[in-house]
């Protein structure tokens, strides 16, 4: 073990509360029972009840789940079947092209991703509401789906897929039968870390939503702008845990069974 | 009583399993197998042995369909393979790395091929079953993979490939993985299974000594060439070329000039001034063409005086002597600067051992000891 030392421990507390202290904060006031802001007045959580009194709130809610969860499943099965075609199809035309090319809405600023997007919605002449999100938020979201499962399909052994249609199976069999249930802990990191990037996009749904599909964080947002009430906080709240506990599933997912592999594998060189 | 001896490679009459005819195949412009032509024939216990690089896991993964063939044809009991998929072969293979599921556990394992034939249930549970006694992994079936040792994990992927009753069994290296003992061993199991099974198998290894143990006939490869093809014990006593005869086992190869002497005989003039060497060959060679003597360690005898009988004989000085236990190779230079290698087997407890280091001995060996080759 490595000594203790102040320098470490400084920073990295420097490091947490930075990260952390705005977050914390807005968790605390969430339970604040006074109607302003900034002014503590006793644990209360009357501020989740309003909320569920709140239609407007629920409903954007119900948009942003539907959104996410439709996005991520479609993204899910788009970027598994991209990156398993850029790790195993071998060279063909244009391969260096496709793979920059799916890296690219990684780092391609959302402003112009929703900007293009709503361009393209406009000329093709499609109204924007609930399946314009999706459509957006399935763009971006693949890719970072397609990452994650072209990690793991590069340590895949290859004559896995080979010994299967050795013993009679289609190609489409051994995907379903052998390289699914394998690669199955990165696509579901892959499809909660969609759903996370889906239900907290602020800049793409709105360049994308329609008046009668708001989403959550642009209910909040419009809704900050008028001034933070408590209730904000308390569905802000609510949100960083549903984020929080996808990230955090997600890679329990992805280390769990990795670390149990490990283990298995040692056991099996003792006896 | 008369034996009869395996050998259908040498009956006319017999058809052969499998038929390379003029097989070429090329990644890009590198030819990995080039105008290959061989016959294997059914239950034969078919060995291609190679450096790494010579062609051969081409060949085996063209015969279980993974790789296509660019020219030639490759026939399977008289149909030609071209356009069938490798899950419409009746051929399984036995991977290098064995490529078990790791999500199946070992029952499963072998089942899987069993499985996409739409078997019925009991009896593909009674194939199962006799697949794990076959191979002694009764007791492991419900384990994963990963619980199993590596000797078992080989067991499970022999099991898995013969499953579905192949006519063709490929093997990849299927021992490279073990250690020395467990692999001695699992030669044998190998052999039993497959005289068991009757099944024919066509084993790749880059190991001279497992092909010989196993196989009924070896094919030596060299880039993307067979060079010989026969049973184990004519590669070792009568090789094609120096390639062979250097690729399999220990070998002294003394270069010379031949000339005729006597019926089938030649004498190689190893060096300027000494006495040639005599060897009798089948071969029929130029007079004065340049000849290579192949003669194995073990068939030049070492003694202190000159033997009376021996045709070929020489006075050499040892310089190292390597103890292997059961027999020890003396090496021995001789004038002219060559050192030629001799074996003989430690008989006798080693310290009545009668040569040791600088000692002056005699080499000998007989006409038929060494093979003639030309190159």
């Amino acid at each position: 073990m490595r000594r203790f030392s102040w320098f470490n421990a400084t920073s990295l507390t420097f490091g947490f509360v930075f990260l952390y202290l705005p977050m914390l904060l807005l968790v605390i006031y969430s339970f604040n029972s006074s109607k302003l802001v900034t002014v503590w007045a006793g644990f209360s959580t009357k501020w989740y009840g309003e909320l569920l009194q709140n239609e407007a709130f629920l409903d954007a809610a119900w948009v942003t789940l539907r959104v996410a969860v439709i996005s991520s499943t479609i993204a899910t099965v788009l970027g598994t079947m991209a990156a398993y075609v850029l790790v195993r199809s071998g060279r063909f035309l244009g391969r260096t092209l496709f793979s920059g090319m799916i890296y690219a809405p990684l780092v391609m600023p959302d402003v112009i991703t929703g900007l293009s997007l709503l361009l393209l919605f406009i000329g093709i002449g499609l109204d924007r509401g609930v399946l314009t999100i999706v459509l957006a938020h399935t763009t971006f979201a693949m890719c970072y789906v397609s990452v994650v499962v072209s990690s793991r399909l590069v340590s895949f052994d290859k004559s896995l897929e080979e010994a299967a249609l050795d013993l009679g199976c289609t190609p489409m069999q051994s995907f379903r039968l052998v390289t699914l249930p394998i690669i199955a802990p990165a696509v579901i990191s892959g499809w909660l870390l969609a759903f996370t990037l889906s239900l907290d996009d602020l800049v793409i749904a709105s360049f994308t939503a329609g008046p009668s599909s708001t989403t959550l964080p642009i209910k909040i947002f419009s809704a900050v702008r008028l001034g933070v009430s408590p209730e904000i906080n308390a569905l802000s709240t609510i949100m960083i845990g549903i984020v929080t506990i996808g990230v955090i599933s997600a890679s329990l997912i992805t280390k769990r069974s990795m670390v149990r592999q490990q283990l298995e594998e040692q056991e099996a060189i003792r006896t | 009583m008369t034996q009869t001896v395996f050998a259908p490679w040498e009956d006319p009459g017999e058809k052969p399993l499998i038929q390379f005819k003029n097989v070429t195949k090329r990644f890009g412009s590198f030819t990995a197998i080039d105008n290959l032509t061989q016959d294997i024939y059914e239950r034969e216990f078919f060995a291609l042995l190679g450096p790494s690089g010579c062609g051969k896991t081409t060949m085996m993964r063209m015969l279980a369909g993974f790789e296509e063939v660019t020219e030639g044809q490759i026939l399977l009991a008289g149909q030609d393979m071209a356009r069938v998929p490798p899950n419409e072969r009746a051929v399984n293979m036995m991977f290098q790395s064995y490529a078990l599921f790791p999500h199946l556990s070992v029952w499963e394992n072998i089942a899987f091929g069993l499985k996409r034939k739409k078997m019925p249930k009991s009896e593909l549970d009674a194939r199962v079953d006799e697949m794990l006694r076959l191979t002694r992994l009764e007791r492991f079936a419900r384990r994963k993979p990963h619980q199993i040792s590596g000797g078992q994990r080989q067991r499970v992927a022999l099991a898995r490939s013969l499953a579905r009753a192949p006519k063709l069994l490929l093997l990849d290296e299927p021992l490279g993985a073990l250690d020395k003992k467990l692999r001695q061993d699992t030669q044998f199991e190998l052999m039993d299974i497959q005289e068991k099974t009757g099944t024919t198998f066509v084993i790749v290894t880059h190991d001279q000594e497992e092909s010989m143990t196993v196989a009924s006939r070896v094919a030596v490869m060299d880039e993307g060439q067979i060079i010989q093809v026969a049973t184990p014990d004519k590669i070792y006593e009568e090789p094609a070329s120096l390639y062979v005869a250097d690729f399999i086992g220990d070998v002294n190869i003394i270069e010379g000039i031949a000339t005729k002497s006597g019926e089938d005989g030649y004498k190689i003039n190893w060096s300027e001034g000494k006495e040639p060497f005599q060897a009798k060959t089948p071969r029929t060679l130029s007079e004065g063409q340049k000849a290579y003597i192949a003669i194995r360690p073990e068939k030049i005898a070492v003694s202190q005086d000159k033997p009376d009988s021996a045709l070929n004989s020489i006075k050499g000085k040892i310089v190292d002597i390597a103890y292997l236990g059961n027999m020890s190779t003396y090496h021995v230079e001789i004038p002219g600067g060559l050192t030629i290698k001799a074996q003989t087997a430690n008989t006798r407890r080693l310290s009545r051992r009668s040569f040791t280091w600088e000692d002056e001995v005699w080499l000998s060996w007989t006409l038929t000891a060494g093979s003639v080759l030309e190159r």
